[in-house]
């Protein structure tokens, strides 16, 4: 007893004065005996919960992140699409103004020419209205011209002292005028 | 003198690795013992380490298996899209070994990705948790280590028959060489093959153990130097960046290397 306990106590006292601790079996079977504890406490604890956690984890992170990118890629997409359709409503709302104007142009040309052309034909009528009444008055002047100078003509023979034949003196106005005029 | 320090240690029980320690190092000036940092000691009773005995590996263990349960878990509880920190970090761990699992193995080796994941927060917590002053480094022993590696070259190799049966030998025949240099070549393959498990562990443990005791080697100076001890504080510091790279890039060369060795049993074939 008394042997045995000195052995086993002394047993590593020598290994250490040896050296190496780790050298001493005595110590070996509680270590490994500790250490597969341990290793199966850690493999419980991992398969058990760490790993499937952690891995469910990076899936859902990747999940997310490809979701993300998925909805960044549409919302680019409906971006250019919207853009797409107001540069569209810009060149149809262009093209439409372009339209107008050209119509309301056109068509103040139209009502411009029309007013134009009446105005014109206006100015024609009224024109040959003047026209036809100063030639009305000149013929009327004409007329009184040839009667004054006929009565004049007849005056002034009879002023001169000749008797003065009426239809004589008109025919000699008359030719008279017809050389001058 | 021996039978004092033996009567000594029937007293003190746990001290008794200490006691030892001083005794066989006592003679010297400087008093530094950098492996006694790795020493197993019960945590409340004074005897032996037996198998269920509560121990400071026990502790570190367990706290490392809080801390990935922290992480991993709480840290996560958030689901969020937009991650916490906590979260983040724990999905970030969680793609880097997913992504390693699945670019080194392809996608039938995502089968077998929440064991490497297990293997990878164990060893990269135990190792930073291990950088905590009065800690103590489960991954600096050889026995962790080498379960850790058995576990992985086990698992591979039986793996590796299941899945192709006896064509899985053909990993060790290496069908691109001359045909006379085979044989020569598959007695090399079979012996790495088997040399495969002790550079894994070894590896691990030898980084974590040579960088802590360094650790204490300086810090030992330190004590010892007085006025000049900012010299040794400043290697310490430089030492301790160092380890922190060390603690992550040794947790991921375990995990990639099982990733390595988990392909070479389900695509066997050069």
């Amino acid at each position: 007893m008394e042997t045995e306990t000195r052995e086993a106590v002394i047993g590593p006292g020598e290994e250490v004065a040896s050296g190496m601790p780790q050298l001493d079996p005595s110590s070996y079977p509680n270590q490994i005996f500790w250490l597969l504890i341990a290793l199966v406490a850690i493999y419980f604890v991992l398969t058990r919960i760490a790993l499937p956690r952690i891995s469910s984890v990076l899936a859902e992170r990747q999940g997310t992140i490809t979701n993300d990118i998925a909805a960044a890629e549409e919302l680019k997409q409906k971006a250019t699409e919207a853009e797409r359709a107001y540069d569209r409503a810009l060149a149809e709302a262009r093209a439409e103004a372009n339209r107008i104007s050209e119509e309301n142009k056109a068509e103040m040309q139209a009502q411009l020419d029309r007013a134009s052309e009446k105005a014109e034909a206006e100015i024609g009528a009224q024109q040959a209205e003047s026209e036809k009444r100063i030639a009305e008055i000149r013929d009327n002047a004409m007329a009184s011209v040839e009667e004054v100078a006929k009565d004049t003509a007849l005056a002034v023979v009879a002023a001169m002292g000749f008797e003065a034949d009426q239809s004589q003196v008109d025919d000699a106005v008359d030719r008279r005028l017809k050389e001058t005029a | 003198m021996a039978e004092q320090v033996a009567a000594k240690i029937a007293e003190s029980g746990t001290d008794a690795a200490h006691a030892t320690a001083e005794a066989a190092h006592g003679a010297s000036g400087l008093n530094i013992h950098p492996m006694d940092q790795f020493i197993v000691q019960p945590l409340f009773s004074d005897g032996p380490v037996g198998m269920f005995t509560l121990t400071n590996a026990t502790l570190w263990m367990a706290v490392a298996v809080i801390c990935v349960v922290l992480l991993l878990v709480i840290g996560s509880r958030g689901r969020s899209v937009i991650p916490s920190r906590a979260q983040s970090v724990a999905e970030l761990s969680y793609s880097f070994i997913y992504k390693m699992t699945e670019d080194i193995t392809g996608k039938e080796g995502l089968k077998y990705f929440p064991y490497i994941m297990t293997l990878f927060m164990f060893i990269v917590m135990a190792n930073s948790l291990a950088l905590l002053p009065m800690s103590f480094a489960p991954t600096a022993h050889i026995a962790v280590t080498a379960v850790l590696a058995l576990m992985v070259f086990l698992g591979v190799t039986i793996l590796g028959f299941v899945r192709n049966g006896a064509s899985f030998l053909g990993l060790f025949w290496v069908s691109s060489a001359p045909l006379a240099l085979r044989p020569i070549l598959a007695v090399i393959e079979l012996i790495s093959y088997f040399v495969r498990p002790v550079s894994h562990s070894i590896r691990l443990a030898g980084n974590i153990m040579a960088g802590h005791a360094v650790l204490k080697v300086f810090a030992g100076f330190a004590g010892a130097l007085g006025l000049f001890a900012f010299l040794p504080i400043l290697a310490i510091t430089a030492i301790y960046a160092l380890e922190v790279l060390v603690a992550f890039i040794q947790a991921y060369v375990f995990t990639i290397l099982t990733c390595v060795y988990l392909k070479d049993a389900l695509h066997p074939h050069h």
